[in-house]
Parts: structure tokens; sequence; C-alpha cells
């Protein structure tokens, strides 16, 4: 996966296109707007990493100027604005994620995958699978092995989310957002509760866990673990 | 500038101006029509006069011939304030009357007309103007009768004095009021304007001065005051957040920066390096969330929000909070239940359920109830998420059963950090309630702290949405539908 990231701060930006190497990525860096916005222009990146306040070109007019010429190269944007609204109008603006400052790795990671996956990947399908378990997005039927689970509708969207980006980690935050719309930060450990109810549901009493807890990180659905 | 030159551009100074301007077109105007009017009125009375007059000489001349109206004539002429008379013999001479010397050529002609004129007796050489008609008499004989015209003259001359008169005084007097009233507003314009250099040198504390007559200036002070107070407010609260960053961050900075010192001077294995690292993480990012917490309550408190309202149903954010944490209550031996009406509400809908969710992670981690005392007594172990209408007011509201916040704390845990000492074991940051309370104050509600016998109840109280007001009576008769 190749990744630009337009970022002034000269620590942070080394830091993210070390971070990015080191898990196999290809990562470019842009110390300004104008540069940044030629950058995307020539290159070829499945995922664009902009922080919002830059020199010479803000953020978010090289995001609109990329969208006017047709590019739709994902875009995640990065802003020391954590707020609400500031993240609406960062969405409006064109960008696909927004994750305030400060952020760990492991969630901007998480969420640059996807966001790469969901570019390139295939069109929705009406039924995921991952090993032997089965959810049909039509009938809302869920299965492992010849097992019909009975899940709660929440249950059954925190699962689909899973699904959709099974063997990608998802954070979360990520969850939070997705699955309950939710944009603020819980002080409890609450997602953690859903997963392991929905877990108990899924895995027990099976020989193979499926969903799997990424220390530091968040959540992954997959068959095995890496 | 001058303290006349000042005078001078006050706005109510100009105003007197244009006022006095229009005042005197009027009373010109006035005294105007009425001299056009006099001397209409004087003209009519001379042309009756004159007209009877000369019919009535004619008359004579008719009657009585040329010595009859000779006689009349001289008779006449010899009265007091008399008309002017004249008659002539066919070839121009004059035979009897009181005028010595006619404009040329007004004999000539019959008819009415003006003309300057000089009585017989008169010593001075000044023309005077008359009014005069000429008649023709049978044979040639001619007569003019006529009136002075002096009197109409001087009535001008009075109308015009006293149009002069009345201009001075109007102009004096409307410049005298336009200074005065204008000096009046200038005073208290300064005035206002002393306060508020006083209060941009920084003394917020200082108000305007407010008049007793309820004029569109004191109504100014008024509202300036309220602004100002609300401002105070803003500074106040400014001034609170720094001194709790000052110090309720500065002491987990510390704490972090110790536990990096420590574990640098300890030579220690990777371990010990790995865990000191976990822990920094752990510790900064508890400190990122307070940060934004203190960031939101800033926002909200001063109203920056409101941007982004929209009208939804309180009972679906209840609902919705019901469901996010129903899970982790129960998994800490509660009992989490909701229970909701239609509750139109107006504001952000992400931060209302911030402040339930607020009120509701309290509610989970100190809502536990005691042990009881007897044993026949059951524990309520139920914590309630209510959405319902108290008249105009939407309220939400979470019951729990637990050992509740005595009467006398309950305006303090509402502060910043404020964390009451049973609570001093739990984690969290100490501004959950201030935040959901500054969520209220922006959506002009309230943060309500009430005691559920035993437990605590919270209430955010809220106004409900204008759009929706009028459905008051019929939506609170509904059945309140539980979901739980």
């Amino acid at each position: 996966m190749r990744i630009l990231i337009i970022e002034d701060d000269r620590e942070s930006a080394d830091y993210l296109v070390k971070a990015f190497r080191e898990v196999g990525y290809v990562a470019d860096l842009a110390g300004d707007g104008e540069e940044g916005l030629a950058m995307a222009e020539s290159g070829d990146y499945d995922v664009l990493v902009v922080d919002r306040m830059l020199p010479k070109r803000d953020g978010l007019s090289v995001i609109g100027a990329l969208r006017d010429k047709g590019d739709r190269t994902p875009v995640l944007i990065l802003s020391a604005l954590g707020q609400v609204d500031d993240r609406i109008k960062g969405l409006r603006a064109g960008g696909d994620d927004y994750l305030p400052k400060p952020y760990s790795f492991a969630e901007l990671l998480a969420r640059v995958e996807v966001l790469s996956r969901r570019h390139g990947g295939p069109a929705e399908e009406t039924v995921y699978r991952v090993g032997d378990l089965e959810l049909d997005r039509l009938s809302h039927r869920v299965t492992r092995g010849k097992d019909e689970l009975t899940l709660q509708p929440r249950e059954f969207r925190l699962l689909e989310y899973l699904m959709k980006h099974a063997g990608q980690v998802v954070t979360r935050t990520m969850l939070l957002e997705n699955v309950w719309d939710y944009h603020f930060d819980p002080q409890t450990n609450v997602i953690d509760v859903h997963i392991s109810r929905l877990r108990s549901k899924i895995d027990k009493g099976f020989e193979r866990p499926l969903l799997h807890t990424i220390r530091g990180a968040g959540y992954m659905i997959r068959d095995g673990l890496r | 500038m001058t303290a006349f030159g000042k005078l001078i551009r006050t706005t109510a100074f100009r105003l007197t101006l244009v006022y006095l301007f229009l005042f005197a077109l009027f009373a010109a105007s006035l005294l105007g029509y009425f001299a056009w009017n006099t001397r209409r009125l004087i003209t009519e009375q001379i042309t009756a006069n004159v007209n009877a007059e000369s019919d009535e000489i004619s008359d004579v001349f008719s009657r009585r011939g040329l010595r009859g109206i000779v006689f009349t004539i001289e008779n006449r002429a010899l009265r007091p304030g008399a008309n002017l008379y004249l008659v002539t013999a066919p070839n121009g001479q004059a035979l009897a009357g009181n005028v010595g010397s006619l404009a040329p050529g007004v004999m000539a002609a019959t008819g009415w007309v003006e003309t300057a004129y000089r009585r017989l007796d008169e010593q001075d050489t000044a023309n005077h103007l008359a009014l005069v008609r000429v008649t023709e008499l049978s044979g040639g004989f001619r007569l003019l009768i006529g009136r002075d015209l002096e009197e109409r003259k001087r009535l001008f001359g009075i109308v015009a004095k006293a149009a002069q008169w009345s201009l001075l005084v109007v102009v004096v007097l409307g410049l005298g009021g336009g200074v005065f009233v204008a000096r009046r507003v200038l005073r208290r314009i300064d005035a206002m304007t002393g306060t508020t250099q006083r209060i941009m040198a920084g003394d917020l504390s200082g108000r305007l001065p407010v008049g007793r007559s309820g004029d569109e200036l004191d109504r100014l002070a008024e509202n300036l005051n309220a602004m100002l107070e609300r401002i105070e407010a803003l500074m106040t609260g400014l001034k609170e957040v720094s001194d709790n960053i000052a110090h309720d961050l500065k002491t987990p900075l510390t704490r972090l920066r110790n536990r990096a010192e420590e574990a640098l001077a300890r030579s220690g294995n990777e371990a010990e390096y790995r865990n000191a690292l976990e822990r920094t993480i752990e510790e900064s990012d508890a400190l990122i969330r307070t940060f934004n917490a203190l960031l939101m309550i800033a926002r909200a408190e001063s109203g920056q929000a409101r941007g982004d309202m929209d009208e939804f149903d309180g009972a679906d954010v209840a609902r919705g909070i019901h469901e996010l944490y129903e899970p982790l209550a129960e998994d800490n031996g509660l009992n989490l239940q909701v229970s909701t009406e239609p509750t139109p509400v107006r504001g952000n809908r992400e931060l209302i359920s911030q402040a339930l969710a607020n009120l509701v992670e309290n509610a989970i981690k100190y809502g536990k109830p005691l042990p009881p005392q007897g044993a026949e007594i059951p524990i309520n172990d139920e914590i309630r998420i209510e959405a319902r209408r108290d008249g105009g007011m939407v309220l939400l509201q979470v019951i729990d059963h637990g050992q509740g916040i005595p009467a006398s704390d309950r305006k303090h845990a509402m502060e910043r950090f404020v964390r009451l000492d049973a609570s001093r074991t739990q984690p969290g940051s100490g501004l959950g309630l201030s935040l959901a309370s500054a969520v209220a104050t922006l959506h002009g509600g309230e943060l309500r702290l009430g005691d559920a016998a035993p437990g605590l109840k919270a209430t955010l109280a809220f106004p409900a949405s204008a759009g929706h007001r009028d459905g008051v009576a019929s939506q609170t008769a509904n059945v309140p539908q539980k979901v739980a």
C-alpha cells in the first residue's frame, strides 16, 4: 500500500513515515499544502493522510482541489481540532475519516487500512464469511457451522462491521463511531463489554476462536491468529 | 475636538437643526397664507365700498345733474378718512374732488386700476397708491372713486415684522433647546464612554449608570450591563479553567515525568522498561481525555456549540444510551432500565448524548446499593434512565439507588475536577458532572441533582423544542412506554 502523508510538523511526520514503513507500507511525505497537492495529483496513492493546518494551503482546500478534479483517493484528516463540528466540516470537505490529535499510531493504522480496503475492495457482499461463521445481511441470519446464532440487533451490527473488515484491526473508537454513531470518548470500557458478549455468542463452545483482541489497538475477526 | 465641536456633532443637536428648519418653514408659510388672505379680504372690502359709492353718486348725477354730484363730492371729500373722488369734464378738466394728481392716462379708460396719486390738500410730494374705479357718466363726464392702499401696506408691514420676530424666537429657542438636549445626551454618553474605558482597561466589575426614566439610553445601558455580566462570567470561567489546568493537569504530568525519570535512572531489564512505557501511555491517554473534556466544557459554556442544533427526540437518545450501557451495568451487577415518552428537543444531539452517558457512567460507578440492614429488605439494584415531559420542559433523568450525594455537596459536585471523597478511589477525571451541567446550560436548561431516597436522581432539564410545545397535553397523556 502507498500512503502520502501531508504534515508540516517534521517530527511527527518522520515518525509516521517510519511507523508505516515498519509495517511494510510505502510512505511518502509532503511538508506543505502545495507540495502535497502536487504529489497527490502525480503519484498513485492508496490513501492520503492530511493534516488540517498546513502552510501555503490548508488541508481542507487540498482535499477540495483533489475532489474537484475527480480524484476519489480516500483521505484521512488529522487535526488538532477534535470537536464534533470540526469533524463534520472535515467530512463535508471531502475527507473520508477524521482523527483528532493526539492519536495512537495503532488507531491511525487501523483506520488507514480500512480506508484502503474501502477504496479498492470488492463490492458490498450480501453474505460475509469468516471460517465457518456466516452472516447474511439480507435475512439477518448468523450461523456458525451448523448452529444458528441468535443475536440482538446491535450485536448483529457489531458483528457485521467486524466481518466487513475481517482480517483488519478495528479500534474501539471506530466501533463506537460506526456501530453506535457516537463521537465522544467514554471513560469506561463499555465497548469491551459488548465485545465480550458477542464473543460469548460466536466463539463459546467452539474450538477455534474467531474474534481476537489485539493488544493496545482493538479487535479483529479472523480465522486463526496472524 | 473642542467641547462645542463635540456638542454640535451630536445626533440630538443635528436633529434639532432639522426640526428648526422645518418649524421655521412652517411658521413662514403660515404667516404668508395669513398675509395673502388678509390682502384679498381688504381688496374685496375696498371694491365693495367703492362700487356702492360709485352707484350712489351715479344715481345722484342722473337725478340732480352735474351740480348735484359736485356738491355731494365736495361734501364727502371733507369727511375724515374720505375716499378719493374726482369728476372730470369731457375735455379732461377736473370739476370736483380731492385728487390733486394722478398717473397719466388713468381717466382715459373705465374700470379698475391701481394707480399712484396725490391728494389736493397734501403738502409733501410723495405719491401714494390707491385702488380706483373710473366710470363714464352721460355727456362725456367721468367719475373716479377710489381708496388709498396705505392700510393694506401697513398691514403687510405688521405681518412682515411678526414673521421676523417669530423666526428669531424659533431659532433662539430651537438652538437653545438643541444645545440643552445635546448636552444632556452627551453627558450621559460621556459617562458611558468613561465606564467602558475603565472596563476596557481591565476592571470588568464596572457597570454603566442606568437612569430611572427607562428611555432608550437606559435600555441600552441595561443591555450593555447584561452583556458585561455575561462577559464577566465567561472570563471568570476562563480563569477557573486555567487555574484548574494549572493544578489538575500538572499533577498527572508530574507523575508521568517522575515515572519516566525513575525508569531511566534505574537500569532495569526490558520487561521493566516496557511496563514503565505502557503506564506512561496509559497516563497520557487519561490526560488527553481530561483535556478533551475540559475543551468541550469550555466550548459548551461559551455557547460555541450552538451552531449544530437539530430537532430530535430525547427518547431516542435515552434508548441509545441505555442500549450502549446496559451490558456494562449488568457486568457491574446493576440492572439498567429505560422508560421514555416523546420528548422533542432542539439541541446538539452528540453533546446531549454525551451528557446523559456521563450521568449513566456515574450511576454505574457510584450507584451500587449498600448492603441491606435486614435480610428481608431486597436490594434495589436498578438504575433507571427516563425521558419524560414536565410541562414545557423535557427531562432526561438517571436514577440510581446507591449512596447518593448529600444535599450540601450537590452544587459543589458539579464544579470542575471536584471528586467527592466517596469517589476518590474510582478512576475518573471529575469532569463528568460539570460537562453535563455545561451542556444543559448551553441548551437553556440545567442539571439538577436530587435525592432518590436512597440514591441520586440526576436530571438534565431542557426547554422542549418550540415547534412541539403545543402538543403538551396530548403527549403527556400518553402512557410511558417501557422499552427495557
